[in-house]
């Protein structure tokens, strides 16, 4: 099966990126976002030929196997240590390319309309390409290594997209925080290549996850701590995981990466980017599957932590670009459960799968919600819950396209978020009691804080509006009808006979016992959400002042961010930073300094020689000449 | 004739000295530039009697010393004439040829 045309994938984002980067103002903006999303529509259909052509061309019963579309030596330092450049096409980075470019072509046609006008409107459309480049190419990595340099693209990009707005300082502040976070975490990535690929030989993703390779079946190597070498190096990098995909303790950045244009929040900060993380384990399971279960523990333990934590804080936001950035937190959280609970091959490597085809659902339904949300905001011009209320008589469209992703969101069958968060809630039921319980409360919780939004935004009171908000254009609400379709529909991909751990399909069967509880708490908390914010009453405030202890930390975000603050601030800058810029400027700088001074001072007492007198000159020269003739006579 | 049965090599060399210093003296003491371009001729002479009086009186079969005399008569001319060219333009910049007054390339 031929599949070099994937090399187009990479190089038509690319292409334009370096187009519309180039030409930039002088392009008509118009013509820069036709050319933006043609290349996009391509690179979209071309990817969707290639998950047909692998799909169709492979057996799901003897499973699907690893295609290297290309693999080009780039660095080349020495024997062992090569750079390579590739695509790898596998079911996992196949379904990806599906996802990125589906997502990312709604987000270009969308933004036709949603940024129509916009200040920099050509530029917001050759950072767009960046990131579908980079994003590509992070996904289709045969290597560690090129993984990582796309990884950091992907964050830069993300890092022009927060601070489009760069006249505003909440973008710049959010843009430098989200670039800082990540990059922070991208050092302990960083730390875990170095260390994975000296004990492994090899940044090839093949040699390192082959089941029967060197890598995986060698004994486990020295103990530092109780664990071997291997789990550390995977614990390092899912710390650059954890970054990208906002757990926590690293997720501060993402509900204030909102302060970008809405697009590029469904785009980067709910569908795509942030489950990079969650496609880094994936990608490297086997390792973790069969070298460090430890570090599956631990991912399961912060990811069902995430959840929970951010479920709650989205239950007391009032922006609603917020509630839906810790509502990714919560979903991602889920997807790292459901990794973390997993096993390898087979019936055991339904979490893995789970977690994939909630990554799969997930981008289509929570894209759709940032979508929409962007759409109430385009037509009520502000992000505040307070400010909306009785939408659905002006915005019919974004109204059902809105419920459909809730209810989505909220795992109500027969809608794709239903089976997806019900074979997360299966794997963990058979791993771990509690995390099951955890998520399972989380499930309901969902569906209180998303009902809660949807009350609020489209029912409830009604304010007065300046003037009347109107129904969205077409280009924005066609991304929006789209993303519904897929929504109610994505469920049904058979997700195990595609992207499994081993490649091999699987039996699934129905849990009544998971699903009819997960269905009953989901209507719990949309019932809950009916009672306190269909129509306007006192219960809400009320409710929040009887626990108004829980309810200000968690309106605070449970002061993360102060105690970051204060830990940075107060201690690092304080205790370390301080102590060391003063040595740097009075001991390091000083002992240069000295050196150059004492040079001067003598220079200054030998320059009197050079006086310009020729003549003296002359006379030094004869004087010496005569001191040293006579010395040789007296000898 | 004879020249070394009359005057011994010493006389020649206490000439050659006093033209030598002379020229030295004439270097360090003069301010004026062509006055020391002479005084450096001087010193070249003082060191062609030298070759040429050793070489009379103590080979006086070979001619090395005559030649090195002529290619230091031959450079010198060569190193006047760049001298004075220097000299001259030194005067029409600065507008004197007196050494006290060109000193700008100090320090």
């Amino acid at each position: 099966m031929d599949f070099s045309f994937t090399i187009l994938i990479l190089a038509l984002p690319l292409f334009s990126f370096a187009l519309l980067g180039l030409t930039s103002k002088s392009l008509k903006a118009d013509l820069a976002g036709y050319a933006g999303t043609t290349s996009l529509l391509v690179i979209t259909v071309l990817s969707y030929l290639a998950a047909w052509r692998y799909f169709g061309g492979g057996d799901a019963e003897a499973g699907f196997g690893t295609t290297i579309a290309m693999n080009y030596l780039w660095l080349n330092f020495t024997d062992t240590l090569q750079i390579h450049i590739g695509i790898l096409l596998d079911s996992l980075s196949i379904m990806m390319l599906v996802v990125i470019t589906t997502v990312s072509l709604m987000v270009h046609i969308y933004s036709l309309g949603y940024m129509k006008g916009e200040k920099g409107f050509q530029r917001y459309y050759a950072f767009l390409s960046l990131f579908t480049f980079s994003m590509l190419g992070l996904v289709v990595a045969t290597n560690i290594f090129q993984m990582y340099i796309f990884w950091e693209l992907v964050g830069v990009s993300s890092y022009l997209l927060i601070g489009f707005y760069y006249e505003r300082p909440s973008a710049v502040a959010a843009s430098k925080k989200a670039f800082i976070v990540t990059r922070f975490a991208d050092l302990g990535f960083l730390i875990g290549i170095l260390m994975l690929s000296f004990s492994t030989g090899t940044f090839d993703f093949d040699a390192l996850t082959s089941p029967t390779g060197p890598v995986i079946s060698q004994p486990a190597g020295s103990l530092f701590m109780g664990l071997s070498v291997t789990t550390w190096a995977m614990l390092f990098i899912f710390m650059g995981g954890a970054g990208k995909s906002a757990m926590f303790p690293l997720h501060i950045w993402l509900p204030d990466a909102m302060e970008g244009p809405t697009p590029v929040s469904a785009l980067i900060h709910a569908a795509t980017m942030v489950v990079a993380g969650v496609y880094l384990v994936a990608r490297l399971f086997p390792i973790y599957a069969m070298s460090a279960p430890e570090a599956l523990d631990v991912i399961s333990y912060i990811g069902s932590f995430t959840s929970l934590f951010a479920a709650v804080i989205a239950c007391t936001q009032l922006d609603i670009k917020r509630v839906l950035a810790y509502s990714t937190l919560s979903q991602i959280g889920y997807m790292m459960v459901a990794l973390g609970v997993s096993g390898y091959g087979g019936e055991a490597g339904l979490g893995y799968m789970a977690s994939l085809f909630h990554l799969f659902t997930h981008a289509f339904f929570k894209a759709l919600l940032f979508l929409g949300a962007g759409s109430v905001i385009h037509a009520v011009h502000s992000n505040m819950m307070t400010d909306m209320g009785g939408l659905r008589k002006y915005m019919p469209v974004t109204h059902v396209t809105f419920l459909i992703a809730c209810l989505t969101i909220a795992g109500l069958p027969p809608l794709s978020g239903f089976f997806s968060k019900d074979e997360i809630l299966v794997a963990a039921f058979e791993h771990n009691k509690i995390i099951f319980a955890v998520q399972w409360l989380v499930a309901g919780i969902t569906a209180f804080y998303m009902f809660r939004l949807y009350f609020n935004i489209f029912w409830n009171r009604t304010p007065e509006y300046h003037h009347a908000p109107h129904e969205s254009p077409v280009t924005m609400t066609l991304p929006l009808s789209f993303l519904a379709v897929a929504s109610v529909f994505a469920g049904f991909v058979p997700f195990h006979e595609l992207v499994t751990s081993d490649g091999k399909a699987f039996e699934t069967s129905f849990h009544v016992l998971v699903a009819l509880p997960s269905i009953a708490v989901a209507l719990v908390g949309i019932g809950l959400a009916y009672i306190m914010y269909f129509k306007q009453n006192e219960r809400p405030t009320k409710l929040a002042a009887s626990i108004s202890g829980i309810y200000t930390a968690a309106f605070h975000k449970f002061y993360i961010d102060e105690i970051y603050i204060f830990i940075t601030k107060g201690i690092i800058f304080q205790f370390i930073s301080r102590p060391v810029a003063w040595f740097d400027r009075h001991i390091v700088d000083g002992t240069m300094n000295l050196i150059g001074n004492t040079t001067v001072a003598a220079s200054v007492v030998i320059r009197r020689l050079q006086s310009g007198k020729v003549q003296l000159y002359i006379w030094f020269f004869a004087s010496g000449v005569l001191l040293l003739t006579l010395y040789m006579l007296l000898q | 004739m004879n020249l070394s049965s009359e005057i011994p090599l010493q006389y020649m060399l206490v000439l050659s000295t006093l033209v030598f210093f002379i020229g030295l003296v004439s270097i360090i003491i003069r301010r004026n530039l062509i006055t020391m371009l002479m005084g450096i001729e001087l010193m070249l002479n003082a060191v062609n009697i030298n070759f040429v009086a050793f070489n009379h009186y103590l080979f006086p079969n070979r001619l090395e010393g005559h030649f090195f005399t002529m290619i230091i008569i031959a450079i010198a001319a060569a190193e006047a004439a760049v001298a004075i060219a220097l000299i001259i333009n030194i005067y029409r910049k600065v507008g004197t040829v007196s050494v006290d007054d060109i000193e700008e390339l100090k320090y």
